[in-house]
């Protein structure tokens, strides 16, 4: 009775914490509430599930304190992707593991317990494999880009059809070997998944895996017949989904076609050797056309971040707002790594979040801003996701900046963005091209407004 | 089991609920935060070793504790990092 009680007040801990985070302001309190429920739950578990081996579990949750807290103190705002990618999959793998211990411990239960446990199994396994090869893609440790392997969608359906084949025969009948078998299919089924999953569509497959956990963690509260694990299980699943779904609209694609339609880079050559005429300024040129601008809207991108200019756009943006130019962050819901990644890594740099602007709050305004700043983005503000049906991120809602009186596009080089796709925009006669690495351009351009 | 299936049912209405409000500047620590929770595996981890009987059950369960507790304070804490930027 106590037992349960404690796990009624986990559960809603876990469900305030959530709900915290629909205010930037009182999140960090739910987070604490979070964790508070969270240790109520283990302390309740160890002090009433434990009959031995408390020593020995003792010390596996001090090795884990050890080694979970150094690495989420340590990790670069910029790499969050990669480290919540890694918690996620090791998540899973305990999942995974839990039901496969309870398998050995209860080996004859009815069916649907049975069930439960071969799925909690499958789920948990492609879960963690699928992670750290996110991971991998991430840290750059791999190429970020598709791979396709020879047969590799063979392979793929291959290892799906007898994961199913291996859980209904597990089910029927409780056999060890096969259980373990279905494990490592499992995993071989979350790398075959994963692979084909090119760079900006990654983010999408970590909100997906991390729903998967969830709905392993779900499965496995069925097999112990936990509440808790089911309630805080199923809360995950159901975020993970909903973002995922957040995510594949921002792309204005369809899930199924970021998972097993990799983009295959095929467009990158359509316009060929052409020699196409862009307009590029100096660094004085844009100090003055920002300066004596009313209205600028920034754009970053995930290139901004890689060239940890955060901090220097957030100066460069102050410096005009002193001038009294009036001055907004366009957000793209897929700008970064992770969905919301861009607006952690300009919090970061201590910019308000009451400057950051979705798409919705920028695009009616569009025609009355005088410059729009590309920084390190480019796909999220190509017309050709709007206007050209052929483009392969057509239907992608974009930040309409070439409908705005100016542009300034920030860019490293002419090399098309991770899609791959050329930019028309550009080329556009309002457009002015300001070559070089994001950091030093805005750095340069800040002391060029203090100047004027 | 239909009791557990109830709950379920419910929790998936909360989940949908909730998750549906959240501010999308918080999409982020949402993904973070969302992570840490489903390291309440923990428990189950912690109830499956302490019973455990065989050595095969208990070195599965160590190894699930341990990863699960890094899953759990690993998310907490980068969840909380990032939440504390937010606060102004």
């Amino acid at each position: 009775m106590t037992v349960q009680l404690m796990y009624l007040v986990a559960s809603v801990c876990f469900i305030l914490a959530l709900k915290g985070l629909s205010s930037p302001k009182y999140a960090r309190y739910g987070n604490f509430i979070g964790a508070f429920g969270m240790l109520v739950a283990v302390i309740t578990a160890y002090v009433h599930g434990v009959v031995h081996n408390g020593l020995w579990i003792l010390i596996a949750v001090a090795l884990g304190v050890v080694v979970g807290i150094p690495a989420a103190r340590s990790v670069k705002m910029t790499a969050i992707p990669q480290m919540v990618a890694l918690f996620n999959g090791v998540g899973g793998a305990a999942a995974a593991l839990v039901a496969l211990a309870e398998f050995f411990a209860v080996p004859d239960t009815d069916f649907l317990f049975r069930l439960a446990t071969v799925l909690t199994v499958l789920i948990g396994s492609v879960s963690f494999s699928g992670s750290v090869v996110t991971f991998l893609k991430l840290q750059e440790l791999m190429t970020t880009r598709p791979v396709l392997l020879p047969a590799g969608q063979q392979l793929a359906i291959a290892a799906g059809v007898s994961s199913v084949a291996l859980c209904a025969l597990t089910t029927a009948v409780p056999n060890g070997f096969l259980l373990w078998l279905l494990a490592v299919v499992g995993l071989a089924l979350g790398v075959l998944f994963v692979l084909p999953v090119g760079g900006a569509d990654v983010p999408i497959a970590i909100s997906l895996l991390n729903a998967f956990t969830g709905l392993a963690v779900a499965a496995s509260g069925y097999v112990l017949a936990n509440t808790l694990l089911i309630v805080a299980g199923t809360l995950v699943g159901a975020s993970g989904t909903i973002l995922t779904r957040l995510m594949a609209q921002a792309m204005g694609r369809s899930l199924t076609n970021i998972l097993f339609g990799a983009f295959k880079a095929t467009t990158v050559a359509v316009h060929g050797e052409e020699q196409r005429t862009v307009k590029s300024g100096t660094v004085e040129d844009v100090a003055i056309l920002l300066g004596y601008a009313n209205n600028v809207v920034v754009v970053p991108g995930y290139g901004l971040a890689v060239a940890q200019a955060q901090h220097a756009v957030r100066e460069l943006v102050s410096q005009l707002e002193r001038r009294g130019v009036s001055v907004a962050y366009g957000i793209h819901p897929v700008a970064g790594r992770m969905p919301g990644h861009m607006n952690v890594l300009l919090a970061e740099a201590d910019v308000p979040y009451e400057q950051l602007k979705e798409l919705d709050d920028v695009n009616p305004g569009i025609t009355s801003v005088d410059v729009a700043v590309v920084v390190g983005a480019n796909d999220v503000v190509n017309p050709g996701a709007r206007d050209e049906p052929s483009s392969p991120i057509y239907g992608m809602p974009i930040f309409d900046v070439d409908r705005a009186k100016s542009v300034v596009f920030m860019k490293r080089s002419m090399r098309p963005g991770f899609a791959g796709v050329d930019n028309e925009l550009l080329y556009n006669p309002k457009t002015t091209l300001l070559f070089g690495d994001a950091k030093d351009s805005l750095t340069k351009l800040l002391a060029a407004v203090k100047q004027l | 089991m239909i009791d557990l299936l109830t709950i379920f049912v419910l929790a998936v209405f909360v989940g949908f609920e909730v998750v549906s409000k959240v501010s999308t500047i918080l999409h982020t620590p949402l993904m973070s935060g969302a992570n840490a929770i489903h390291g309440v595996i923990l428990v189950g981890a912690i109830l499956i070793t302490g019973s455990a009987e065989s050595t095969l059950e208990l070195v599965l369960g160590l190894l699930a504790v341990f990863l699960a507790t890094v899953n759990v304070v690993g998310g907490f804490v980068v969840t909380d990092r990032m939440l504390e930027m937010f606060k102004r």
